[in-house]
């Protein structure tokens, strides 16, 4: 019994040892040197490799980093400033002052404006009802309302709204990693400036039809009439197709445009509310 | 499954529908709880899946087999070889089979501790016990018994086809098991594939080996008869989810699930070799699956 | 009995419109033509409000090779032209007419006597169908004349004739061959013409038994013509199926027809072709079966082109209480409406009004991986495995797993145990590929 033991036991060693030296050699000869700085760039990034970076996970983003040796255009959505700071001190440079973007649905046909004329029965998805139909609605640019956006959305920021019909984008959880955009059949999402204090001003509508057909299934629609782009002070509305749209990077937030929009199709979100004259739309996105 | 059911009442008395009561309860539950806590998914069980591998769970362990340890097998099946894989549909391996194998590592004296059929009817905790056919098989080999010898102790096939042996609920009566798979043939929920090709495949190997040489290897009829085979093939191989979506993947597969059954009958350590068999071939099937694709309409054959 | 080998499924037949004898839809008021009936591109407009048409005027004419010109179905003044809301409740440009009598063009021979001889050459007769207008008649809308083209290195050895009608509840084509059969066999003729070929073969589904039985009476009269009995399964109306199970040829992936020597067309088509050449008619009108489970008195109409959707189901006694959809085309490839005033096209085969109860879609669970799809595939795909792709939107691999050999028959779907949406994320999947493709291309 004894030698039987004493043979297990050198032989199990034996191998054990063999294995250690082979695993060494084996480790040395195919060691990949890598910079140890993507490692530590990696552990300050979020890690939920959502891609918003516009690279495929945050390693790829830490080795673009790390190799280039700079931050320019490059930018981490989800860790924000906070994190793009850390990043740059490890680094030794200077962080880019970036404007914080959120996603921003361009349309409000909810259902008290755009109501259903007719009811979709089959597979809850947005890509199968514009393939198929013009949506209950009868407006062929406006939201669908069936969840492609929600489906896509990784940090859970997008809800349906049900008595709307339209979806909710959070203002604290959406990142702006544009999982969204990609995601809209009808590109109705845009990624915009968060703006100061979270106010934002943007044409809820991308319906490019002359404006008597908009308005046949829409009463809040774009009719591109034009009147906005007289009015902004600072050029900051353009008009093409019937459809007005105010560009982010100049609009300063001054709501002359809201006022004068005949249909309410511009919105503007967490100003405070003017007494006098008729409420402009925000009750479709809170 | 309803005749093995019925038969192996008849054979293992209450024990029988304790266990199966048991799994399937604590199936459904798990599911329920993990659906809903678990995965955040709407918790419905009403595809009934839970409840099949519940009794499937049932039908591969002793009737005897103490209630929490089914309970714990049944928690095992739907947590780690369903849920944890993401749900219905998405598992690699047969949850009541990995539910079996856990238990039988975890607590193997209860596993195989087989109680003696229509001794028992009445009695909840079972008195008598005694070994399968297979493991009465392997331990005799083992011992160094001649196979003559062996078969003299060994029941009769008569025995093995109508259930009148020591055994799993599933595993007793060849009979109740065929019956119920020429049903499920006949409704169309599963095809002929699988069971043909793991049967077939059975019946020839241990032909062969027969052939060669009968005073170590005992003929096809028994090995067809015994142990877990038919409710293997019948059942356990052919859930849709975990073998292949074609025909021919799936013959393939029949084969494969025959040669390593026999193969652990004779040469493993266990008497029972359809389990692990077919685990193992589960993991084959995504390459099976990309393998074995249909063949196309107009298929060019060079491009 | 003749059949396809891969897949295939049966749906009930349904078929409760077959007894009706084809009744005419009285023109309408007003009719909507749309510029674009047909596969490839619309055709352009050349009338203006306020001119006055004939029927059978020419008011559109087709654009490039793969189009397709568009006639008047009525007599009267062009109200506008302008978009209009089509069943899909997109807009689409169209001619808009109000009707005015019924004053046909004077080249057009009304008579109904049959004109058996054709004294036309190949490449008038093709150059003629082009003229009148021609599109499969199917639902496929493909421009007649082109299928007619034989490229450079092939040679046509068949003409199939599809008398099929595999979708349920549609017996357009089963009326129109047991009341126009020798009209059919002499447009049949003349396509063998244009075709340069010797033999033809009809094949016509078992559940047609008493339209078989005429075809081929009256083949006897004809030279080279041979009707054929098929298995009743579906899709064995569809253009790869149906050569498969007469000739026993398989279209390679990706190819025409004519790859295997043989060129298909609908029995509604050869119709179509007998009065262009024969009698001078452009396409302008169509038989339409309206049916369904509720409807009164399920009928085959025969409808202008334009005519809204609304006047048909009128004509059978109205939309029944319990309606749920309204489909354009059978339940398999059908597209649900969303505006019955939409107008009946040239491809419009048949209108189903589906009840409640018919319409309602069963709740999608995960897939169980049975392989059902997979058995039934009739191109031999894997429906499962392509949908997945579609819905990951892995597109490269989509195509790689050839998900643009999907001919859309919906078998997948409607075997589908766990009910999932296979066909729509293939149809979304094959939209994108198709897009990849073409800037490839480009």
């Amino acid at each position: 019994m004894n030698s039987t033991i004493l043979i297990a036991v050198v032989a199990m060693f034996a191998i054990g040892i063999t294995a250690a030296i082979i695993i060494y050699i084996v480790a040395q000869k195919f060691k990949v040197i890598e910079n140890p700085l993507i490692d530590e760039v990696v552990e300050l990034l979020p890690g939920a490799h959502c891609g918003g970076c516009g690279y495929p996970g945050c390693r790829a983003l830490a080795e673009t980093m790390v190799k280039r040796g700079s931050l320019e255009n490059l930018n981490c959505p989800v860790g924000g400033k906070e994190v793009m700071g850390q990043i740059a001190a490890l680094m030794g440079l200077v962080a880019e002052e970036k404007e914080p973007m959120i996603a921003v649905l361009r349309c409000s046909g909810s259902k008290l404006h755009a109501p259903d004329k007719v009811l979709y029965e089959g597979a809850s998805s947005c890509s199968f009802l514009h393939q198929l139909n013009v949506g209950e609605s009868g407006c062929p640019y406006g939201c669908l309302g069936q969840g492609d956006c929600v489906f896509s959305c990784k940090f859970d920021a997008i809800v349906i709204d049900d008595k709307t019909g339209l979806p909710v984008i959070d203002n604290e959880k959406c990142v702006a990693c544009g999982a969204c955009v990609k995601a809209c059949p009808r590109q109705i999402i845009e990624i915009r400036f968060k703006g100061k204090k979270d106010r934002r001003i943007y044409v809820s509508c991308v319906n490019k039809e002359k404006g008597g057909i908009a308005r046949k299934n829409c009463t809040v629609a774009c009719i591109g009439c034009g009147k906005c782009v007289k009015i902004c002070p600072f050029e900051a509305i353009t008009m093409e197709n019937n459809l007005a749209y105010i560009d982010f990077e100049k609009c300063k937030l001054c709501r002359k445009c809201v006022k004068e929009c005949p249909t309410n199709a511009i919105a503007e979100l967490n100003f405070p509310v003017i007494k006098e004259k008729a409420q402009p739309n925000t009750e479709v996105q809170a | 499954m309803l005749p093995a059911m019925l038969v192996s009442i008849w054979y293992f008395g209450i024990g029988a529908l304790t266990t199966t009561a048991v799994a399937v309860a604590t199936c459904v539950a798990a599911e329920y709880l993990m659906k809903k806590y678990l995965l955040n998914e709407d918790p419905s069980v009403s595809d009934g899946s839970a409840i099949i591998t519940g009794m499937l769970l049932s039908f591969n362990v002793p009737s005897s087999l103490p209630w929490w340890q089914t309970m714990l097998g049944a928690i095992f099946a739907i947590g780690v070889a369903k849920i944890a894989f993401g749900g219905l549909g998405k598992n690699l391996f047969n949850p009541a089979l990995v539910g079996r194998i856990f238990l039988l590592i975890s607590f193997p004296v209860n596993m195989t501790t087989w109680p003696v059929p229509l001794s028992n009817r009445w009695v909840l905790v079972d008195a008598l016990t005694g070994p399968t056919p297979l493991g009465q098989l392997k331990e005799g080999l083992a011992n160094g018994e001649t196979l003559t010898a062996l078969k003299a102790h060994l029941p009769a096939y008569q025995d093995m086809f109508m259930g009148q042996i020591g055994g799993s609920l599933g595993e007793v009566s060849a009979i109740a098991i065929i019956l119920g798979g020429l049903y499920m043939l006949y409704r169309g929920i599963i095809t002929w594939h699988i069971p043909a090709a793991y049967l077939l495949t059975v019946a020839a190997f241990t032909g062969i080996l027969y052939m060669i040489d009968p005073t170590h290897f005992i003929d096809p009829i028994f090995h067809l008869l015994a142990g877990g085979l038919m409710l293997g093939a019948f059942f356990m191989a052919t859930d849709m989810v975990t073998s292949p979506m074609t025909h021919k993947g799936m013959l393939v597969f029949g084969v494969g699930c025959g040669l390593l059954t026999v193969a652990i009958r004779n040469w493993g350590v266990y008497p029972e070799g359809v389990s692990f068999a077919i685990l193992i071939m589960n993991a084959f099937v995504p390459l099976i699956n990309k393998a074995f694709k249909p063949k196309r309409f107009g298929e060019v054959a060079h491009g | 009995m003749k059949t396809f080998k891969l897949g295939g499924i049966h749906p009930e037949e349904n078929k409760i419109s077959a007894q009706q004898p084809i009744e005419v839809v009285p023109i309408p008021k007003t009719v909507f033509i749309p510029v674009s009936q047909h596969l490839g591109a619309p055709a352009k407009p050349i009338v203006e409000k306020g001119e006055v048409v004939k029927t059978g005027q020419l008011i559109a004419k087709g654009e490039g090779f793969i189009s397709a010109n568009v006639h008047s179905s009525v007599s009267g003044t062009v109200q506008k032209v302008e978009e209009i809301v089509d069943y899909s409740g997109y807009r689409r440009l169209s001619i808009v007419i109000d009707t005015n009598g019924d004053e046909w063009m004077d080249t057009i021979d009304r008579t109904t006597t049959l004109k058996k001889e054709c004294t036309l050459d190949s490449k008038a007769i093709v150059d003629k169908i082009n003229e009148m207008g021609i599109v499969g008649m199917g639902g496929a809308t493909f421009p007649s004349y082109v299928k007619l083209n034989v490229p450079q290195g092939h040679k046509a050895e068949y003409l199939l004739i599809n008398g099929v009608e595999c979708e349920p509840y549609l017996t357009s084509d089963h009326r129109l061959m047991l009341e126009k059969g020798r009209e059919i066999m002499v447009g049949i003729t003349i396509l063998m013409k244009a075709l340069m070929v010797t033999k033809a073969m009809i094949g016509i589904e078992n559940n047609k038994k008493d339209a078989f039985q005429l075809m081929t009476d009256l083949a006897a009269e004809f030279q080279d013509i041979t009707v054929h009995t098929l298995k009743v399964k579906y899709p064995q109306g569809a253009e790869k199926q149906l050569i498969k199970a007469l000739i026993n040829r398989e279209v390679p992936s990706g190819k025409l027809p004519i790859e295997v020597g043989c060129v298909v067309h609908n029995v509604g088509t050869a119709f179509a072709v007998y009065e262009a050449i024969q009698k001078n008619k452009p396409l302008f009108e169509r038989i339409v079966t309206v049916t369904g489970k509720s409807i009164k008195k399920p009928s085959n109409l025969l409808a202008r082109v334009g005519t809204s959707i609304s006047d048909l189901i009128a004509m059978t006694g109205g939309l029944p209480d319990d309606s749920g959809k309204i489909i354009s085309g059978g339940p398999m490839m059908g597209r649900a409406l969303s505006n019955a005033d939409a107008p009946i096209t040239k491809g419009t085969s048949g209108i189903l009004v589906m009840t409640e109860k018919e319409s309602k879609r069963v709740p999608v669970l995960n897939c169980i991986r049975c392989g059902r799809c997979v058995t039934v595939c009739a191109m031999g795909l894997e429906p499962f495995l392509l949908a997945k792709l579609a819905e990951n939107k892995v597109w490269e691999e989509a195509e790689a797993e050839h998900i643009m050999d999907c001919m859309e028959c919906g078998s997948c779907q409607y075997t589908c145990p766990s009910g999932r949406p296979l066909l729509d994320h293939v149809r979304v999947g094959k939209f994108e590929v198709a897009k990849i493709i073409r800037t490839r291309k480009n």
